[in-house]
């Protein structure tokens, strides 16, 4: 389909609002938008981080989600307990494929559900002296363990379990990290007030553990925030830090450790790829101890080179030179990826509706490949990331917050895109309707594709799926053939 | 056999309800009524005066010691005392852990799926704890369960405030479902007018003062023997007031769905009957030091 004119977007949307009754069509009018290149701030021309409208299918997950599914889940020495009933845990395992270098159930943790199992009576006597029994028998059970969080689920903030009582006491018997997170899923509006608790819980109880403690210091030392190292994101991001001569004391928190976040704030410069889950912990080092951060972006050549000069351009000529060097030996590589791919891919239309970053960082990488994205959206942003993603996309594209089942499949019918990047729950429906489609959270079990190594694999994911010969099978054939005979009686 | 008649007890913390409830129910017993008593109260006081017990073993304790409520058999939870009353109490946490209303939730749904409330009963009393503070203290007004409630008050303020809190609470479940206020018992503190001022509250209210149990010392006579007045001496004349308050009960048929008062109007009605002095609002907000200028 050619490129709409502005007045063209807006009219599809309004056509796509008016199945609503009043209310619902005008609160879902402030979450979608046009693009228009010449506003600056987001807030003049989009809403977020509001309650979703009840009965349109949202995508949008919880508080415990964002805080154990997000951003305590992937520590990898850490045990996290989902404290309540056994549903939360037990679905949230595993689905992230956040990537780990360790031995499960001796020193790693993460795919492994841990939970208090509520019973009836643990909700009418309590479930603190369940919990404290429960760190008793990890600690047995999983000695190599260097800490616990416990991960708060509904009824907990329902009948006022005193898990704080219970972490303190219990830290001072067994001599490790116990952390209480209060990150109970009715809390907030999706997702995002979940990462945002599991930062003050990390800011509270971890950040300044070891600032008395002595640290070999170097002037090149980074921590990498906001990568869970998905398909081992945070490893093909890291060898290219390492390579331009920096040293990567930590990793947020895809196969990071206990050990790696209580030193982060000796580090030089944070970098921050994921702004929406981790802005808060980077923003209170800058405040507590002075360390500046960086927002990146690993997807692509482009944005990828464009980053690692940016991030070089903080510290002295050995790192730029280092960084010059970097690009200058994957560049070749890349180049060669583009002239396969690019051919197959150029001008094909792409529609994203992700979660925290993806939306705005992966454009980059589909325009090297020769692609277009042509609307962008994102489950539970805040108008920060929208004043961001504004400016990465072309004038006139449409741009949806927080995104109904319907108005999603609508834009595609209108659009005709040659390719979806979402979630599982958007993936099965828009494969009945014969469109491409790539899972853009957990990279539709490939990856990775951050850095130069992922661009290579996100390369060939896309071609692979653009041009899948699946996409001209859809029709039986004896449908194919009545259609024709059809035809032929017609005539 | 007549209908089976759910009543639930509601009225201001110490007010009088376990007593008062026992007793009534000793009564009725006495007057060959089949009665239950399921106390609703985490601290579990509700059937101590007819089973002679301190504390009956609860069904949310008995649970927890089996590991969950499906564990449990109906004569676990289920005691006999004075005159045939059946007794049980849902239990629940100490102050301050947990949640109670779950624990009455819990213990409601147990007995009725384990068959407690058998076809020869007359009646069941719920006696609940002071305040409708969440959905699990409604659970015995809810639809299906009890249908008459009788609130116990007295003369003081708190205890009228308390009871036109709770008919707000009924008015809300009574528009849903069926549940009706019963009629106001006044368990006297012998204040003043005492008797008065209930029935002209009744009135308001719309409801009535279905009976007015003087105040007597062999009501803690027999309650520390762990005894009603009804079994402890059964010549004595308070005996004869909670047999003429289940008379009444039993023959009760005024059923209403509650009015309850606006602030104002419960204050004026106080203030009518010198409960409460007339608001002087030039004092409202100063401080000692201020009005001794």
């Amino acid at each position: 389909m050619s490129e709409l004119t502005r007045e063209q977007a807006q009219a599809l949307i309004e056509e796509v609002l008016e199945v609503y009754p009043e209310k619902a069509k005008k609160d879902r009018a402030k979450h979608l938008m046009v693009n228009d290149k010449t506003i600056e701030q987001s807030k003049k021309c989009i809403t977020s981080n509001r309650k979703s409208v009840p009965g349109v299918m949202t995508q949008r997950g919880c508080a415990y989600a964002g805080s154990k599914g997000v951003v305590w889940g992937p520590i990898k020495d850490i045990i996290d307990i989902s404290h309540g009933p056994v549903g939360c845990g037990a679905y949230s395992r595993g689905g992230r494929r956040n990537y780990y270098a360790g031995t499960s159930g001796v020193d790693s943790f993460c795919d492994i559900n841990f939970t208090s199992d509520f019973q009836e009576k643990d909700i009418v006597f309590g479930g603190d002296k369940k919990l404290a029994k429960l760190i008793d028998e990890l600690e047995g059970l999983f000695p190599l363990s260097k800490g616990i969080s416990v991960q708060s689920e509904c009824p907990v903030g329902l009948i006022g379990d005193d898990i704080e009582a219970v972490a303190k006491k219990k830290q001072a018997e067994i001599g490790k990290v116990i952390v209480p997170v209060r990150c109970e899923g009715f809390r907030g509006v999706s997702q995002s007030l979940g990462h945002h608790i599991a930062n003050d819980a990390v800011r509270d109880w971890i950040i300044s553990n070891r600032d008395d403690k002595a640290f070999e210091s170097t002037p090149y030392d980074v921590a990498i925030l906001g990568d869970y190292n998905i398909g081992g994101d945070a490893w093909a991001s890291r060898i290219l830090l390492e390579e331009m001569g920096l040293r990567v004391v930590a990793q947020w928190s895809g196969d990071g450790t206990l050990a790696e976040m209580e030193n982060t704030p000796k580090v030089k410069l944070n970098l921050l790829h994921c702004y929406r889950s981790m802005n808060y912990i980077a923003r209170h080092m800058e405040e507590k101890y002075a360390i500046p951060w960086l927002e990146y972006n690993f997807f692509g050549p482009t944005k990828i080179a464009e980053s690692l000069r940016d991030i070089a351009s903080h510290f002295d000529d050995k790192i730029k030179e280092g960084a010059e060097r970097v690009i200058a030996k994957y560049t070749p590589a890349m180049n060669a990826i583009i002239a396969k791919y690019k051919p197959r891919l150029q001008g094909k239309k792409v529609m994203l509706y992700v979660g925290g970053l993806r939306p705005r960082h992966t454009i980059g990488a589909y325009e090297d490949l020769g692609m277009e994205v042509i609307g962008a959206g994102y489950e539970f942003a805040h108008n920060d990331d929208y004043d961001r993603t504004m400016k990465e996309m072309k004038d006139a594209t449409l741009i949806y917050d927080d995104v109904t089942g319907y108005e999603f499949e609508e834009f595609v019918r209108q659009l005709k895109p040659d390719l979806i990047g979402s979630g599982i729950k958007e993936k099965y429906a828009f494969h009945k309707m014969g469109v491409p489609f790539r899972q853009l959270h957990s990279w539709d079990y490939s990856g990775p594709y951050h850095g130069f190594d992922g661009f290579a694999v996100f390369a060939r994911d896309m071609d692979m799926t653009v041009n899948n010969p699946c996409w001209g099978m859809l029709k039986a054939p004896w449908l194919k053939e009545e259609e024709s005979t059809g035809e032929l009686k017609a005539a | 056999m007549s209908k089976l008649r759910q009543c639930a007890i509601y009225g201001k913390g110490g007010i009088g309800k376990s007593t008062t409830t026992q007793n009534l129910v000793a009564a009725l017993a006495e007057a060959g009524k089949k009665v239950m008593i399921v106390g609703c109260d985490p601290k579990a006081d509700s059937t101590r005066l007819i089973l002679h017990a301190k504390m009956q073993n609860t069904v949310m304790q008995l649970a927890a010691d089996a590991g969950s409520v499906e564990d449990l058999e109906l004569e676990d939870v289920l005691q006999v005392g004075f005159k045939g009353i059946k007794c049980a109490e849902s239990g629940g946490p100490e102050p301050g852990v947990g949640c109670a209303g779950r624990g009455v939730i819990t213990a409601i749904n147990f007995l009725e799926e384990e068959g407690a409330y058998s076809d020869d009963l007359d009646f069941v009393f719920y006696d609940v704890l002071g305040d409708v503070v969440c959905g699990g203290f409604a659970m015995p007004i809810r639809e299906g369960k009890a249908q008459e409630i009788y609130i116990v008050v007295s003369g003081e303020m708190m205890a009228m405030y308390a009871a036109n809190n709770i008919s707000k609470g009924i008015v809300k479940y009574a528009n849903s479902g069926g549940v009706r206020l019963a009629g106001l018992i006044c368990n006297s503190r012998k204040t003043d007018r005492e008797d008065e001022l209930i029935e002209a509250l009744a009135a308001k209210i719309g409801t009535q003062m279905i009976h007015f149990v003087p105040r007597d010392n062999v009501v803690q006579h027999a309650e520390i023997r762990r005894m009603t007045v009804i079994e402890y001496d059964p010549t004595a004349k308070q005996a004869d007031e909670y047999r003429e308050l289940a008379r009444k009960i039993v023959e009760n048929k005024k059923f209403v769905i509650p009015n309850p008062l606006e602030m104002e109007e419960l204050e004026e009605l106080l203030m009518e009957f010198g409960i409460m002095e007339v608001e002087d609002e030039k004092i409202v907000g100063k401080t000692a030091a201020e009005l001794a200028v």
